[in-house]
């Protein structure tokens, strides 16, 4: 595989939002607006390129019994911080997305990446990897967090093109879940005539 | 030649068919929505008729254009989840809020799970709750506009439902309803809520026509006056009486006409005493405990999401066995 193509399969070919249906829990929950989207996407990516830069470089010394926890200890390592970084420069964000910056730990994306990919590739590739995925979540993100906000504000990117409020449910629990069903069917259909 | 027609059993059909049975219920819903349409007036026509058309032209599109399969407007199907979807909602709605219920009737709840015999649940109620969590402000505006009869009132009249007057104002804020009025026609309310009369003619022809069988919507009966006769034994001052509670809101509209679909219900006699026995506990919780003043909706989608389990459970005898 080359290393191009290691960015690009997690865009389309293994979507971690669209495709192996991983980290619904931050999809469906932080996708209110395409800013906070994007943000989440964004601070995932983060912590997933340097965990499994740092996985991949010492996962020959990790005993097999006990690699979980190990790199439940690294990832929380980058997600405090992350924490203390967004708390610093991004305070806003910060409040909005609230609990889901911490559950990043838990995060099966970051948590699937370093079980399957970053302990027995390289380092570089590692990076490429997160990078991909990573990419594919802000991006699957951004596109669920934009429909919402389109449909459930009235709004794109905050900037509001009509006035008062919009079908009130997209930015509620049961849109999420509708919005993100049809945006897989989409996907699917789209992606299957290649 | 072909005089005999050689044909592997069974031979002999009853005449009822999806569409039989179908048009049978859009003629037990005639009343009602005659009732409605004289007390709104233009408005009302003008939401069923919105409803309807979206309904029945979406359900074409869909199975036309993005399906590609057997077109299934025929059956009358996405009729019935047109006039119930009207009937559901206030006469003031606008018609692009009916639109979009209908979208997600015919597109989310009915089309996207196969189309009819296999949604999950009520196609109408999953309109209604969608708009109620949506447009709460065009969803609760009760006005009432000036209808064909009844003008005697006024002309324009804004009042809250009694269930809603209940919620805000407690019992109390009830004295002087007359439950005459109620049975003939609510002073607000959701179109197909107008008259109990008018939807227990239906109830009736359905049940004479053996459309539906009457275990469901008894029991839900059944259960909303026992629930509310107990709290009302143990304090009237604050709960309201059984009577209110069967005459007043969507309950005998959900019992007869929604919770009885034949696809989002269970399909034994005692499986649909334990649906109706769940609708009815649902219902009195969401009203006299719940945020909503009314909570039939609800209470039908929550019980819709257990009729596999309850299916499950009360499985019909096997013929022979």
């Amino acid at each position: 595989m080359g290393k191009f193509q290691l960015i690009t399969k997690g865009l389309i070919k293994e979507n971690p939002t669209f495709v192996l249906l991983l980290g619904m829990c931050p999809t469906l929950a932080t996708t209110t607006s395409a800013i906070n989207g994007m943000s989440m996407g964004l601070a995932t990516m983060f912590v997933l390129i340097l965990s499994n830069i740092v996985i991949s470089a010492i996962a020959a010394y990790i005993p097999d019994k006990v690699r979980i926890p190990s790199y439940i200890v690294v990832i929380a390592t980058f997600v405090t911080l992350l924490q203390f970084v967004m708390q610093a420069y991004v305070p806003d964000i910060y409040e909005t997305l609230g609990l889901f910056i911490p559950l990043i730990v838990v995060n099966c994306i970051v948590l699937g990446r370093a079980e399957a990919f970053a302990n027995k590739n390289s380092v570089v590739d590692s990076a490429l990897d997160g990078l991909g995925i990573g990419l594919g979540f802000t991006m699957s993100l951004t596109i669920l967090g934009l429909v919402r906000e389109i449909l459930g504000s009235g709004s794109a990117f905050g900037f509001k093109f009509i006035e008062g409020d919009g079908i009130l449910a997209f930015v509620l629990a049961p849109g999420a879940f509708m919005a993100l069903g049809y945006l897989i069917v989409v996907f699917r259909k789209l992606t299957s005539k290649k | 030649m072909d005089r005999l027609i050689v044909s592997p059993s069974p031979h002999l059909h009853t005449k009822t068919s999806t569409k039989s049975l179908m048009r049978d219920v859009v003629i037990a819903l005639l009343p009602a929505v005659i009732v409605s349409v004289l007390f709104y007036g233009w408005s009302e026509l003008l939401v069923l008729g919105v409803s309807v058309a979206s309904c029945v032209l979406l359900e074409f599109l869909i199975t036309k254009y993005l399906l590609k399969g057997a077109c299934t407007i025929g059956d009358w199907s996405a009729v019935i989840t047109g006039v119930l979807l009207a009937l559901n909602l206030p006469a003031t709605t606008p018609w692009w809020v009916v639109f979009i219920g209908a979208v997600v009737a015919i597109g989310v709840a009915k089309m996207t799970f196969g189309g009819i015999g296999q949604n999950l649940f009520n196609p109408a109620i999953a309109g209604r709750v969608f708009l109620l969590i949506s447009f709460p402000t065009y969803m609760t505006d009760w006005t009432k506009p000036a209808g064909f009869i009844g003008n005697a009132l006024s002309d324009g009249y804004t009042g809250a439902t009694p269930l809603g007057i209940a919620k805000e104002g407690g019992v109390a804020a009830l004295e002087g309803m007359d439950y005459l009025q109620t049975l003939f026609f609510n002073i607000g309310g959701s179109a197909g809520e107008l008259s109990a009369i008018a939807l227990l003619i239906g109830f009736v022809y359905l049940l004479a026509r053996k459309v539906i069988r009457p275990y469901i919507t008894l029991s839900i009966w059944a259960t909303v006056i026992v629930f509310s006769g107990i709290f009302w034994l143990i304090s009237p001052e604050v709960y309201t009486d059984p009577v209110f509670n069967l005459l007043t809101g969507g309950l005998l509209l959900g019992s007869i006409f929604m919770a009885t679909d034949y696809v989002t219900s269970p399909m034994s006699n005692w499986g649909g005493v334990i649906f109706g026995v769940g609708i009815g506990v649902i219902t009195m919780l969401i009203r006299y405990f719940g945020a909503y003043p009314e909570g039939v909706s609800f209470a039908i989608l929550i019980m819709n999401s257990v009729v596999p389990l309850i299916n499950k459970v009360c499985h019909a005898k096997k013929y022979g066995r």
